[in-house]
This record gives C-alpha cells, structure tokens and sequence, in this order.
C-alpha cells in the first residue's frame, strides 16, 4: 500500500543540550516517526522511526542532543 | 487570502487536496531534509532535492537555466503548468525552488501555504509512490537578476546607504554567539552580520500552524524595523534560503517591488578578507 493517512500527529517542545527542539511525531501505517528540529531557526536534527512514538521520539532525542552538543557558543560584543 | 498583494502565488492545502490531479497542475515537494519525500508526501507530487537538483553541483549558483529546463520537462512541466511548490520548515527550499524559477522566468508558480507541517497536522493523505511523469517541453527565460544580490551589489549598497538589509536568522546567528543554527556545520569563520542589517528572523513570517501571518501583522512586523518597500531591500540568512522565503513574504505578500535574495548570505560575507562585520545587537531589535 503506498497511501496512507497520517495519525496519532503531535507536537512538544523540549530542551536538548540548553536549546529549544521542537519535536514532531505521527504515525504512518504502522510506524512512527519524529522529527526534531531547533525551534529557532527551525532546522531538522534528526528523523527517526519506530514500532512506538516513544521509541521514535528516544532515537530523535539522542540523535539531536549529539548534534547539538557540538554547537559552539562564542562571547558577542555590543 | 489575507490582504495580500499577489494572493495568487499561494495556495491553501484545501486547494491542493482537491487540485493535486488536474492536468495542468504539478505539486512539487522540496524540503531541507531531502529523505522527507520519502517517508510521504502529498499524492501525486514529484520531489526535487535542493542540495543536488535546485544548484550548479560543481560551483557554488543557482542551477543554470539548461538545467532548469530539464528539470522542468522532465518532471512534466511545461511553461504554462501551474506549480505548486511546498516542503518542511514552513516552506524554506521551497521557497528558493520558487525564487529560481522566477528567475527563469516561470509565470505561474505558487507555495502551498504552511507547507508540509501543516499537510501533515491535518491528518491528510501521503503517498509513497513517486510519479513519472510525461516529458514535457519547457522554455526558460532570463535569468533575471533583479530578483537577486551578489556581493559587489551589496557592498554597493552599504556604501549608498540606500538600502534596507534584512538580516533573518536566527538571534544568535545575527549577534554572532553561534555561527550557523544550532547543530548544523559552521560555514563561516567569523560570526555577527553586515553592518546596518535588520534582524528580523524568517520565522516572525509565520504563525503556529506554519501559514503565512495576515498582510496587517507582516506590515507591522517588517515597517516596525523601517522596511516599508520605500527603499529597496536585500534580505539574507545563512547560504540564501531562509532569505528566499522573506523574499517571498516582501515580493508577492506585501507587494514590495525591488526586493533582491542575497543567496550568497552569510557563508561568503563571513568569508570574506576584511569585510565589515558588526557584532552584537546595537542594531538588533526584533527579538525572538
């Protein structure tokens, strides 16, 4: 079948490595995938699948805080 | 929609739902994350990626137009389909999608506005079929770098003064505390932004469901930090596809007519031997 509803769609904030992530999740057939992206400026981090939204949603969180840990943050004048 | 000034370049995601199969109708899904397509899109689209269809592959442009035609014919636009183009991040590379093919000279090419977030929030129907299309005949136009701002062009307009720059990443971007978005790779060496630039992040462009906001609040928003379409305006960003999305909101919602995308943005000015650069937030007010 290559047509599918999207369902169970939801999305939730969290704080991953001191920046904000938006993360999306649905289900499509029987999987389930997130999204995370940092809020501002709304870049995808991670996409991920799973049999449960927890188990997308756990893959997405640990694949973007590592993203994200490599961020550097540097002093601005002014 | 909404007061805008060319509401004809957007569609709503009820127009696409009962438009998707028309004959002179091609739905095109373009997104940052390329595998996006992938998992689902609206039934019937074709998917371009940004990063290896939509640019020269060899030196850092926009795709030349022979490649633009091909693109085209090969996905079954000719030049009088109506294209409607959406994607992830509220339209970002859809956006730029749009932005070249304005440049070449496409009349009718339109966003599906709020983009695949909101196909998808309204529990809507994907696909993972990816469609062939009949080859059609496609003749390109331009390019027309009106539409667009290369380097001598924005260095000219620093020293005029005459310009508005809209600077519209992120806050940290602009001050120069982090020199690409959180968890992406750095491109530049040196972080902050062009001196008198604006900081009005793309995403104030936007409500919640990733829509476009009214015509009111998008004047308010942009007039507030003096771009007012009484000057001409460069908008830029990272490497020119957040800036083609202001772009868009500046050029066809509220009407602006000299509004140029500066696709080269951050990455060759925070590149550049001895470029000004002003950090900090002296000129930033629009806060996140």
């Amino acid at each position: 079948m290559t047509d599918m509803k999207v369902e169970d769609y939801r999305e939730r904030r969290v704080e991953l490595a001191g920046w904000p992530v938006n993360l999306t999740t649905y289900r499509l057939g029987e999987v389930y995938h997130t999204k995370a992206d940092n809020v501002s400026p709304g870049a995808a981090l991670a996409r991920t699948t799973g049999a449960t939204a927890e188990e997308a949603e756990k893959k997405a969180i640990e694949r973007a805080e590592q993203m994200l840990a490599r961020t550097r943050v540097q002093k601005a004048e002014g | 929609m909404a007061n805008y000034a060319h509401p004809e370049t957007l569609v709503s995601t009820d127009w696409v739902a009962q438009h998707a199969s028309d004959a002179n109708v091609r739905i095109v899904e373009v997104d940052v994350d390329t595998k996006a397509y992938d998992e689902g899109h609206v039934p019937g689209a074709i998917g371009w990626a940004w990063n290896s269809q939509l640019c020269d592959t060899v030196r850092r442009d926009i795709l030349p137009k022979d490649k633009l035609e091909e693109l085209l014919a090969s996905s079954g636009i000719s030049n009088n389909t109506t294209v409607v183009i959406y994607g992830d991040n509220n339209n970002w590379f859809a956006a730029w999608a749009l932005w070249q093919l304005k440049i070449y000279g496409h009349n009718d090419v339109r966003l599906m506005n709020g983009g695949r977030k909101k196909w998808l929030a309204e529990g809507r129907e994907v696909s993972t079929e990816v469609p062939k299309p009949s080859r059609a005949s496609y003749h390109a136009t331009g390019p027309d770098n009106a539409l667009r701002a290369f380097l001598p062009q924005v260095q000219a307009a620093l020293d005029a003064g005459n310009y508005k720059l809209v600077d519209v990443r992120s806050p940290q971007e602009f001050t120069g505390e982090i020199l690409a978005p959180p968890g992406l790779p750095e491109t530049c060496q040196r972080g902050g932004h062009i001196p008198t630039a604006r900081s009005i992040p793309w995403g104030k462009a936007c409500n919640d469901d990733g829509t476009f906001k009214s015509a009111d609040e998008l004047l308010a928003l942009y007039g507030g930090e003096g771009v007012d379409g009484s000057n001409p305006v460069i908008a830029y960003c990272r490497i020119g596809e957040r800036s083609s999305h202001t772009w868009f909101v500046l050029k066809y919602l509220l009407g602006f007519n000299r509004v140029q995308n500066y696709d080269g943005s951050w990455t060759e000015w925070g590149n550049l031997v001895g470029a000004p650069v002003e950090r900090g937030q002296a000129a930033s007010t629009a806060k996140a």
